[in-house]
């Protein structure tokens, strides 16, 4: 009796597996630890597309794994996405927070056979380091050089830079200071302030002494920005009318209700704001809150995410689910759709996403809740961090 | 002269957050030689306690103070009588493991009860915004934050230096079986002066909310901070950790004026520097 029902089990199960495939997407991301919210964005956006997609591309069903990495942490990336490979098999590999991490498994892309698609890793060079590697979020540098625009077009002659000390934050300087003065302004003064700053106060009264019309600043998101958006109120700066340029990392939604009224009319110019006026947005929103339990932490990587699903689908159907990393990227050249943070595309020649960058301010709405509010559209924008780095 | 002025003023905020919360682990480490690595904890669940008063309830500022270091205590005392009683004394490892351990844990929960985002404290009307004193503007809820830290500094040396609570507790802690062959019962006066301690963190984490944000990882961010001020102050001394506190936070406010780019070189310099001169800090007393 046991022999029989074993034998007709396996049946079932082999005829289930011999008409359609189930496609593993392994997602590597902070999970847990002090940058969980961005981790839970991930997922939130995942979540999102197959509730409104279905799990199913074609024939084949998709089934996704989560790996934690919940700090920048090179070796241990590089360990999960081998295990997701070898033990489980994964045809894609998504996600990756933090560049060290994107770039620790990108040697192992070729081997495996696997594609790539980077959700936020925001370091311009990532995309060199393998032909598999596709990237659905932005770059420091493409959120932060219109910004430098944006000032002079505002009168800015003279601007100073304030950035946290390590790689993302010295590629801002480096993105306004080669634009700001590129369009003919001067940066008067860099500073660079060590990631464990707490207290922003002597920084902001170099800022007021160095005779700036603006401040542009870059941090990670996180509990650093609101005590630099507290201390550049109260140290009087706003009064002074030093005007605060910043990429849209500061102001992402999850944090504005923390620094509240302080940051209202902060611009930042940013690819995705989850005010965007457009019908696909406001389905992934509704979508995406639900999937996160609590909107108020929805914030920006969960629409690299979403996007990074809509590619992987994409792949998918152009190999009808064999794995070809190969194919399955090249099909992917050139692809534009219409994404919730609006049009968008993949550049053929470097595989990152182009796309419009708004410039926008932080306002409060009527029902008291903060969003960023596009002002203004840069449309199509290439990375201009790549060209920069030749 | 002015820099001069305006590195002294921040310098003298920055200090007098980073003493009301150390002290109270200087207290534990120094007078009940316990190495209390929760200690940012129990700052951070005040933050908590304060932020879901004033901001989740609409309290009053200073009602909500009083709730969370009220509410800290109540949390903090039956993990006194259950889990520190029993490492009173114990081998410092076993200290060390267990306090990291319901760090961890408190982390945890943080995260699963009130999310991984920031939590503000609604300041009220008067602590809102830049005050002028004459040569430049301050945060007024930092001039509030100088001013808590001398009235605890001031109470907390009355109360061990000059009351027969103080008394107790140093005889307690000095030769606790002598204390209590002399009438002084030890356990009480043992969970009074960590309530103390705990009630001290949760307010220095109220009252330092604007500079060091509530999250959870709070709890580990700044615990080297604290553990600095009490390894260069002397663990148990208060004038040790107000000295200690004042003198670090000029060095840190001065070098990120002066010299940013070197980030904290020049204050880890002075540590090191201080500890190798007083290997047992400013003040700290002989064991």
């Amino acid at each position: 009796m046991k022999k029989l029902i074993l034998a007709v089990a396996a049946s079932i199960l082999m005829s289930a597996s011999a008409y359609a495939e189930v496609i593993k997407i392994g997602v590597v991301g902070p999970f847990s630890g002090p940058f969980a919210i961005q981790g839970k964005n991930f997922k939130a956006g995942i979540d999102a597309y197959i509730a409104t997609h279905g799990d199913k591309v074609g024939e084949n069903t998709i089934e996704i794994l989560y790996r934690d990495v919940p700090q920048a942490d090179p070796a241990q990336s590089k360990a999960l996405a081998q295990e997701l490979v070898v033990k489980e098999g994964v045809q894609y590999l998504a996600g990756f927070y933090f560049t060290p991490d994107a770039m620790a498994v990108t040697p192992l892309l070729k081997q495996a056979n696997v594609p790539m698609v980077i959700m936020n890793a925001a370091t311009s060079a990532i995309v060199t380091k393998s032909p598999l590697v596709v990237r659905t979020s932005f770059t420091t540098w493409q959120t932060s050089a219109p910004m430098a625009k944006i000032a002079r077009e505002r009168g800015v002659e003279k601007a100073i830079t304030v950035v946290s000390d390590y790689g993302p934050g010295v590629d801002a300087e480096n993105a306004f200071k080669t634009t700001f003065e590129k369009e003919g302004g001067k940066v008067v003064e860099s500073i660079r302030m060590p990631l464990s700053t707490n207290d922003f106060s002597p920084v902001m009264q170099r800022v007021r002494n160095s005779g700036a019309q603006a401040v542009f600043a870059f941090l990670p998101s996180g509990p650093t920005t609101l005590g630099f958006v507290k201390a550049y109120n109260e140290n009087g700066l706003k009064q002074a009318g030093i005007q605060f340029l910043a990429p849209g990392d500061l102001t992402q939604e999850s944090d504005l209700p923390a620094i509240g009224d302080a940051g209202l009319g902060i611009l930042t110019t940013f690819h995705y704001s989850l005010a965007h006026n457009s019908p696909e947005n406001k389905a992934f929103v509704a979508a995406a809150q639900k999937a996160i339990g609590n909107p108020a932490e929805l914030s920006f990587p969960s629409v690299g995410a979403y996007d990074g699903m809509y590619v992987i689908s994409k792949m998918i159907e152009a190999t009808g689910g064999k794995q070809d990393a190969q194919k399955a990227v090249d099909a992917v050249k050139g692809l534009t759709w219409e994404s919730p943070r609006g049009p968008v595309s993949i550049d053929p020649e470097t595989r990152h996403i182009t796309q419009n960058i708004y410039l926008r301010e932080v306002s409060k709405g009527a029902d008291g809740v903060y969003f960023n509010k596009e002002i203004k559209t840069f449309e199509k924008q290439p990375d201009p961090g790549l060209a920069a780095a030749k | 002269m002015q820099t001069f002025f305006s590195i002294g003023v921040d310098a003298l905020a920055y200090g007098m957050i980073l003493f009301v919360i150390s002290i109270g682990l200087s207290v534990t480490m120094g007078l009940m030689r316990v190495i209390n690595l929760a200690h940012g904890a129990f700052a951070m669940i005040g933050g908590y306690i304060a932020s879901y008063a004033a901001r989740d309830l609409g309290l009053a500022y200073g009602l909500a103070i009083a709730i969370a270091v009220l509410g800290t205590i109540i949390i903090a005392v039956p993990l006194e009588r259950f889990l520190y009683r029993r490492i009173y004394g114990a081998p410092e490892l076993t200290q060390v493991l267990m306090t990291i351990g319901i760090t961890f844990c408190v982390i945890g929960l943080a995260n699963y009860v009130f999310g991984p985002t920031l939590k503000t404290i609604p300041l009220p009307a008067g602590l809102q915004g830049p005050v002028d004193i004459g040569f430049r503007t301050i945060a007024a809820h930092k001039l509030f934050a100088i001013g808590c830290g001398v009235v605890v500094a001031l109470a907390l040396w009355y109360l061990i230096e000059r009351t027969s609570f103080g008394v107790k507790l140093r005889a307690s802690v000095d030769n606790t079986a002598m204390a209590a062959a002399l009438g002084v019962r030890t356990k009480i006066v043992y969970a009074a002066s960590f309530a103390l301690a705990v009630g001290l963190a949760a307010f220095g984490g109220v009252i330092g909310a604007e500079l060091l944000p509530v999250e959870p990882y709070y709890a580990l961010r700044y615990m080297v901070t604290f553990l600095v001020v009490v390894s260069v102050g002397g663990a148990g001394s208060i004038p040790g950790a107000l000295i200690a506190c004042l003198l670090l936070g000029a060095i840190d406010t001065t070098g990120r004026y002066l010299v940013p780019e070197y980030g904290e070189f020049f204050f880890y310099l002075a540590v090191i520097a201080i500890v190798w001169v007083f290997p047992r800090g400013l003040m700290g007393r002989a064991k």
